[in-house]
Formats: C-alpha cells, sequence, structure tokens
C-alpha cells in the first residue's frame, strides 16, 4: 500500500480531480456436497482504478498492474477517456465537488487471522452429515465463504482513505424428492450474510442447523399446495430482504431514476418530483438506508467516491424521502442523496447502489401479528424473484410456507407464491414485528450495470404483516 | 503476445511443481473499452485491463484450486504464482481424496485466433455519437480483445482469442416504452450501425402511439428471437444439467421420468462448432463439435462436467449449461408473422424470467420494450408491460403454433466479470393461449 500512495503521489496529473482506488481481497470457499468436500476455491485479487475528470469529461481505467509503468499507463489511458467524453457527457464532471476526506475503517474481526481450514472443513462435514435423514433426501450441501479486503481510495489532491472488511456468507441447503415433486429448503433462506469471523456460525444458529432444515425439507414433501386467492400475507425476514431489495431499493436508485440502467437493468417507477411527499407505504413504513452498523454485510464508513457513510431515512412514515444516490448522482439531480457510490470490484466504476437497506422494527410481536389473521399465509425463504424493468409489477416466491386460520398457525404448504404492485403493495402493511422478530440478513450477489456488477448488500428486517395480497400455489 | 505470456506462464507452474504434482490452469482475460451512453450522451467511459488465472493443484486424487490476478509484468507474476502454488501445495495435506476428480488424460491443444479488426474505440464512439445526437439513446459499448486459455502439465495447450465489439442499445420515446436494439461483430461498419439506428427510429413511431393495457388471460402471442432466448436461456438454471436431472431439481425432470415432451418441431442444441465460444473448458476437456439435447421435442441428451460424469460414470462433454445454444428453424416466414399472428400480442423482449414452478417447468417473468397489440395483423398499439406466468410444456409443447424459417444469432453482451462469449441462433415462436397473469 505504501508503494501504491508514493507511486500515485508522483505520477498524478494536473487535471481538475485524479484518483485511485485499490482493491486487495482473499477469499476462500469451502463446500461439502453429499458428504464430498468440494475443491477448496482459493482466490487472490487485486487491482487498482485510476479515475481522471478533467474540462468536464470523466474517464477511468483499471488494472491489475500496479508498477509504475502498469500506473502510468492506466493514468493516461483515463486522461484519454477523460477527454473524449469532455463536453459529450451526461453532465459537466468538473462542476462536482467529489470529497476529499481522511480516515480508517476496520470492520469486526477484520485483523484477524484467518480462521482454521480444517475446522472449517470439519464444521461442513459434520452439518452434511446430518442432512439425509431418509432416502427422499437426494442432494444436500453445506458452504461457507470467507472474505478478506482491504481498500485504499486515494486523490490527488489529499484524500486518503483505508478500509478493511472481513465477509461471513455461511449456507446449507437439502433437496427431497418423491414421485415428480421435488423440494428445497435452505437455512436462513440462504440470506445470512454478514461482515466478523466465524462466530456468526455459533450465533446465527448455523452449527447443528442440518436436522432442522432436512425435517422442514421433508415436510414440504408431505404438505399441501399452498392456496390460492387473496389474502393476508405474514413475511418473515428471509422472504422481506428480497421484497425490500427488488421493490424499494432498486426504484430508489437514483441513476435508474435519471435513465442510466435503462438499457439493462431497468428504469424506475419512482420520479424525482415524488421525494418528500409521495406515500410509499402505509405510515408503518420506515426505511433506512444504513451502512455504519458494523456486523451488517455491506456497511462501510465512505463509499467508493469518499463521501462518509451515515444512516439515513429514505422513507419515513410511509413518506418518500430521498434516493440512494452518491455525489455525483445527487450533482446531477440537484436532489440530496446517501453515501452509496459503490463498485464491485477495481475493474468496475462507482454507481448507485443499496448498502444495508433497512426496514425499521415496528411495535407488534410476531404472536400478536399471526393472532390477527383470520385466513392467511405465513411465507418464508425466497426462491423466485421477478419484477419488471420500472420495479413495479412482481412476482416472488418461497422455500415455505404456513397458513395462518382464525389466528393461529396451521399446517405447513408448498410452493408458495404471490404477486402485487410495488406502487401499492407497501400502502397494505398493517403491521411492522418488533425488533425482536429482526434478523439481519444480505445476500452478495445484487446485480447492475453496464459493464455489469455484482455486488453485497445488507438488508435488516422484521417480520411484516400485509393485507389482501395474491396468494398462490404450484399447479396440482 | 498474450498467448506466449500465458504460455511461458505454463511453463513456469510446471517447472515448480515437486513430486507427483500436476496441475490444470485457465486464463481469462481481456483488455476492453466500455463506454456507457445516456439521453446520447456519454456517462461512463473507460477501459480495464486484467488477467485471472485459475489454478488446480493435483496430488494423486486429491486437489487444491485456487484464482489470482496476475498484472502482465513477469518477476511480478512469477511471485504471485509462487504465493499461490505454495498457498495450494499447504491446502494439499488438509484435503481427503477427491472421488469426483476427473483430469482430461489425453492432450489436445487448440488455437483459435480473429486477430484485431476493430478501429480505435473512439472513432466508434464518435460515430455512435454522431448519428444518435438529438436521441435518447441509452446502452453500452464494448470492444477489444478477450482472452480464455487452458494449459496443463502433461502438455496440453488451448487458446481463445478473439477481438470484437458489442454496442447494446435502446432508444426510448418516454418512460419505458423504448426499442431495443444491437450491433456485434469483429469489423465496424458505420452504415450498419446507420441503418440499424433508422429502423429503431422507425418503430420508435409506433411506439409514439397511446398504450394500451390489456386484462390478464390467455393470448394469442409472437415472440422474437430475442424473447424466445430469454425462455431458452432459462434452461440453463439447471435444465438440461445432467446434475440437476440426477438430482431431482432439474425443471425438464418429467421429460427425463415420464417422457414428457415438447412440440415435435422443437430441437435444440449446443453447438460449440457454429458459437463464438471456446471449444475448450475450465478443466481441459474439448467440448463436441454439437450435442443435440432435444430432437422432435424429446430430451434425448444433457449437459455433463467432468465432475460430473465422473460422479455418475458418464462420458463428459463440456459444462453443465449451455454457452453457443441453437435451435431449429420452422416453417413460417419471418415476413408472414403478423399476418400469422393476427390478433394477439408480439413480444420483442421479455425480462427478469424466474421458475414459479419447477416441477412443471412453469416461468413468470415480463414483456419489456417494444411490445404491441396486434389486431388482424396489424400492430394498433404499444403495450404496457405485463407479466406472464405459463409453463415451458404448453408454450413450446401442446400451445406452439409456429416456428419462424429464418433464425437470429444473439450474441451475448453480459459482463458480469468478464465479458461473455456466449451466442444463441434462434427463431421466432408463435404460441396459443400465451398467459398474462398481471
Amino acid at each position: 500500500m505504501d508503494t501504491i500512495r508514493r507511486l500515485f503521489k508522483q505520477l498524478a496529473p494536473p487535471v481538475d480531480f485524479c484518483s485511485l482506488r485499490l482493491l486487495d481481497e482473499r477469499s476462500e470457499r469451502t463446500e461439502v456436497r453429499q458428504n464430498v468436500l468440494q475443491p477448496l476455491s482459493t482466490s487472490f485479487d487485486r487491482g487498482a482504478m485510476i479515475t481522471v475528470i478533467h474540462r468536464g469529461g470523466y474517464g477511468y481505467a483499471a488494472t491489475s498492474d500496479l508498477s509504475a509503468a502498469g500506473l502510468k499507463a492506466a493514468i493516461a489511458k483515463a486522461q484519454g477517456w477523460a477527454a473524449a467524453s469532455a463536453g459529450r457527457a451526461v453532465v459537466d464532471y468538473s462542476s462536482i465537488t467529489l470529497p476529499r476526506l481522511q480516515g480508517q475503517y476496520a470492520s469486526p474481526q477484520s485483523g484477524a487471522p484467518q480462521p482454521s481450514r480444517r475446522e472449517i472443513i470439519d464444521i461442513l462435514l459434520a452439518e452434511s452429515a446430518a442432512c439425509p435423514l431418509d432416502a427422499r433426501i437426494v442432494d444436500w450441501s453445506a458452504s461457507l465463504w470467507m472474505v478478506a479486503s482491504e481498500q485504499l481510495y486515494l486523490t490527488a489532491d489529499g484524500a486518503e482513505i483505508a478500509q478493511q472488511f472481513r465477509y461471513v456468507t455461511p449456507a446449507l441447503s437439502v433437496s427431497a424428492n418423491a414421485g415428480r415433486d421435488t423440494q428445497t429448503r435452505s437455512f436462513a433462506g440462504g440470506g445470512l450474510c454478514q461482515q466478523g469471523d466465524l462466530a456468526l456460525l455459533r450465533e446465527s444458529g448455523f452449527i447443528g442447523c442440518a436436522p432442522g432444515v432436512a425435517r422442514e425439507t421433508l415436510a414440504l414433501l408431505e404438505a399441501p399446495n399452498c392456496p390460492t386467492g387473496r389474502m393476508d400475507l405474514l413475511l418473515l425476514p428471509s422472504q422481506m430482504m428480497l421484497q425490500i431489495h427488488e421493490s424499494i431499493g432498486h426504484p430508489l436508485e437514483l441513476d435508474r431514476i435519471l435513465g442510466d440502467e435503462r438499457n439493462f437493468a431497468g428504469t424506475s417507477f419512482v420520479t424525482l418530483d415524488m421525494f418528500g411527499n409521495y406515500a410509499y407505504g402505509s405510515p408503518l413504513l420506515n426505511v433506512s438506508f444504513d451502512p455504519t452498523r458494523p456486523e451488517q454485510f455491506a456497511s462501510y464508513a465512505w463509499d467508493d467516491d469518499g463521501s462518509p457513510a451515515e444512516k439515513v431515512f429514505v422513507i419515513r412514515d410511509g413518506i418518500l424521502q430521498r434516493p440512494l444516490g452518491g455525489a455525483i448522482s445527487q450533482a446531477r439531480a440537484g436532489i440530496g442523496g446517501a453515501a452509496s457510490a459503490r463498485a464491485s470490484n477495481w475493474n468496475r466504476p462507482p454507481l448507485d447502489r443499496m448498502s444495508n437497506l433497512n426496514i425499521e422494527p415496528g411495535e407488534s410481536t410476531l404472536e400478536a401479528m399471526i393472532a390477527s389473521v383470520e385466513h392467511g399465509v405465513l411465507m418464508d425463504a425466497n426462491v423466485s424473484w421477478s419484477i419488471d424493468d420500472s420495479r413495479n409489477k412482481f412476482q416472488f416466491g418461497c422455500e415455505y410456507g404456513r397458513l395462518i386460520e382464525n389466528g393461529e398457525l396451521a399446517g405447513v404448504v408448498r410452493n408458495p407464491n404471490y404477486r402485487g404492485i410495488s406502487a401499492t403493495f407497501w400502502r397494505s402493511l398493517r403491521a411492522v414485528g418488533n425488533a425482536a422478530s429482526v434478523a439481519v440478513m444480505g445476500t452478495p450477489y445484487c446485480g447492475k450495470a453496464e459493464p455489469s456488477q455484482v455486488i453485497r448488500v445488507g438488508h435488516a428486517s422484521p417480520a411484516c404483516l400485509f393485507s389482501d395480497v395474491e396468494v398462490f400455489g404450484a399447479e396440482a | 503476445m498474450m498467448q506466449q505470456w500465458f504460455y511461458d506462464l505454463a511453463d513456469e507452474i510446471t517447472a515448480r511443481l515437486k513430486g507427483d504434482e500436476q496441475f490444470t490452469c485457465w486464463l481469462g482475460a481481456e483488455s476492453s473499452d466500455f463506454v456507457r451512453f445516456n439521453h446520447g450522451l456519454i456517462r461512463q467511459s473507460g477501459h480495464v485491463q486484467q488477467r485471472y488465472l485459475g489454478l488446480k493443484l493435483i496430488s494423486g486424487e486429491r486437489q487444491a484450486q485456487g484464482d489470482v490476478t496476475l498484472s502482465g509484468v513477469r518477476e511480478e507474476d512469477s511471485a504471485l504464482i509462487e504465493r499461490l502454488v505454495n498457498e495450494l501445495r499447504a491446502q494439499l495435506p488438509d484435503l481427503p481424496d477427491d472421488p469426483h476428480l476427473m483430469l482430461s488424460a489425453e492432450v489436445q491443444s487448440s488455437e483459435r485466433i480473429v486477430a484485431s479488426a476493430l478501429p480505435a474505440t473512439q472513432d466508434i464512439v464518435d460515430e455512435v455519437l454522431g448519428s444518435v445526437a438529438g436521441h435518447d439513446f441509452v446502452g453500452i459499448l464494448a470492444s477489444g480483445p478477450v482472452y480464455r486459455g487452458f494449459a496443463n502439465s502433461w502438455g496440453q495447450r488451448n487458446w481463445h482469442e478473439v477481438a470484437s465489439f458489442n454496442l447494446d442499445w435502446s432508444l426510448y420515446h418516454a418512460a419505458d416504452k423504448a426499442v431495443k436494439s444491437s450491433y456485434a461483430g469483429f469489423t465496424w461498419d458505420g452504415a450498419v450501425f446507420r441503418n440499424k439506428f433508422a429502423e429503431a427510429c422507425r418503430q420508435l413511431a409506433i411506439l409514439q402511439r397511446p398504450a394500451v393495457t390489456i386484462p390478464p388471460g390467455p393470448y394469442r402471442a409472437f415472440l422474437t428471437p430475442a424473447a424466445l432466448s430469454e425462455i431458452v436461456g432459462m434452461l440453463n438454471w439447471g435444465g438440461v444439467s445432467e446434475k440437476a436431472l440426477r438430482t431431482k431439481q432439474s425443471p425438464l425432470l418429467r421429460m427425463r421420468d415420464e417422457g414428457l415432451s415438447l412440440h415435435p418441431s422443437m430441437s435444440l442444441a449446443e453447438n460449440t462448432a457454429g458459437g463464438l465460444a471456446p471449444s475448450f473448458q475450465a478443466e481441459g476437456f474439448i467440448k463436441p463439435p454439437r450435442v443435440s439435447l432435444i430432437e422432435g421435442g424429446r430430451l434425448v441428451d444433457s449437459m455433463i462436467s467432468p465432475r460430473t460424469a465422473r460422479e455418475y460414470s458418464l462420458a463428459t462433454n463440456g459444462d453443465e449449461s449451455l454457452a453457443s445454444i441453437e435451435m431449429a428453424a420452422g416453417a413460417l416466414p419471418q415476413a408472414d408473422a403478423l399476418a400469422a399472428l393476427d390478433t394477439g400480442v408480439w413480444i420483442s423482449n421479455l425480462w427478469y424470467l424466474n421458475y414459479s414452478d419447477r416441477v412443471s417447468c412453469r416461468l413468470t417473468g415480463m414483456t419489456r420494450f417494444a411490445s404491441f397489440r396486434v389486431e388482424h395483423g396489424e400492430i394498433v398499439a404499444p403495450l404496457n408491460v405485463m407479466r406472464f406466468d405459463e409453463s415451458l410444456y404448453r408454450m413450446l409443447g401442446e400451445n406452439l403454433l409456429a416456428l419462424t424459417q429464418e433464425r437470429e444469432l444473439l450474441i451475448d453482451s453480459s459482463s458480469y466479470g468478464q465479458r461473455g462469449t456466449d451466442s444463441a441462433l434462434l427463431p421466432g415462436a408463435l404460441i396459443e393461449d400465451f398467459r398474462f397473469v398481471l
């Protein structure tokens, strides 16, 4: 890192703005499938992106050659693209003031030594061995993905930000078959990923989870289909995270609203005039962008344009407050946003992203929400997701359902699905679970942008109850 | 130059082996310009130079694998390789024998190089911006060479090097109403782009008519090759995977287990010989020129990776998914498609598909871009986006009315991590009772 600092200071050209963003990441994925250890996957990834803004133009160049010659070539490329786009860009980039801050951040356990590989293998082998409860279980796997990441952000005129992160993603899934039907159940709905260390495996209940997951898989095989009709819908956090992600997070990305994503990820039904007055949901809906929660998957202290992270409300008491837009998008739109300029790696430029997008807990206990339902379904763990390019008409499916009849949980149902329209769905929110019902979840796989990027996002949510939702199951 | 650098690297890895150690390695590299457009202007422009090496170190039946980002500077890369080899060597004692390890025993070297005939990317950008000025043009230009390489300690060397461009774009009227198009190839011809853009402008005129919303229900529908590619592409979500079929998770399971079939005109193949993807895969196996998967509507084969092949005592035929899709043409002339549709919906693009019921191979997804209400063979209005939820067994089975005589080669524009090399050669499809639900 010291060498890079020195080289960048020496080589930075006399332009309106020049930054270097270095990423050095080590990851290790361990997976046991059907009691067979799969090939370990160890990865060392390191590279840097140079960004140049000059005379209104914007250019970047990413390289894994971090020698003086490599950085010099990258700077020249970035300068070339800045010159080529000057006067022909969507905004006069030179008119935008980007932050020039200094600081350091380390996420929980980011400096700790790597855990023992043997210990990890043994944990996964033990969970795998506990999965095949009977012959109907046809496939199962347990895995752990650990990532240690170091990032350095420099500008030619003084910004210097160093951040360290440690990401942990455990997973376990079991598939069972009877006749033509196959059902799959996942630990934590496949949505457990946080910053930290192996302590997460104990705290989350991952260790020892296999028999319970396998039993629920077998229960699904014997369960009836989810009923069809309009009814109350109680979503647990492992489905809420997807509901937040697709129908609040993406439509509030400011670059989508500005049209950047229309050729690929899509546009948004949200328009700039809605901020400050649009009733996005019922008054119970409070949504925060919060990159400051240390254990959450997408926490950081500064975003990839150097803006300081802070918690802000994007929806308060149901009313839309602000978009998810970093410094550049805020300047383009003339509206406030959030420290949400993020890049997936050293070889992709920053753009507007969710980090942690959370629903604030309410006051209802899970028991009280169930007791308030005369006829409905509880759904857990996303398995199918689809939404239109304006992020409005959605259809989601879950791994696991439970009927709710006359205020009590009834039998398990398989293949539960529901559909709706974002613009009206959140207004049917009629109860928000309290802090005891909150789970801190996320996904490493949020896709967007051209060239495309997959990035980590976090979602903490309580269980939430919705009224009058179109629910359905599989074909008979 | 990149090829020699990679082969030198392979020789260096060979020299670092100890005892009975063997290795295989895979290179994914590119030197790409990316220019993003919005509102007919440049949003982000830049260059990415990347070299990712995947290495498997093998000792007996044990294997450890790792990836490293290389710099292209010999001394630096030697140090990175040494670090990775040592790391993998240190892992081996912790690992049991891998019962599903399968190595390519036969040395089959190969080389495919399409030398760059590309102009400077900035010249392409100049032409594009000159043509689209004043229009709401949005999209991405990716241009430059893409490299894939394989090497192992038995002496096999494979090289795939193609310099190409892919301009993937949309022309917007307003809100979500747009014409989607693309222009990809190995040599840039500004006239071709201008013609495509002019055609998009003509279609845009239709999109300016008031849009209609149709009630949910079954509709006669024509799917263009681009729309059909979204449906066929879902077979890569465990559909034609032998592992998914064996573990009862494939949405085509009923075709394997119960003999369920699609329409007799449905034939689907992995046509490596006719596609753009490398002819070798990450473990060094050479892909067959063509693997026929669906013939006369029946599932006749699957995609089998080396690990699955070893697990189930089969022969591998590549990977578990399709990279070079080819679907047989039908008898309907494209020029007659509107008339054959008569009254229904014309779907130019589909979007964001997922399985809503895997057992029934039921898919849900959205219409996108230029889709139209058609009455008596005439386009009457743009269609507001609609959600469909329909089984493949109906769409491409009992409800398939016709496939077009003409097929379109669709070139993958994906760029997650690296630029894609996949392609699909598909006809359009006329379908009865295509079910919209929202």
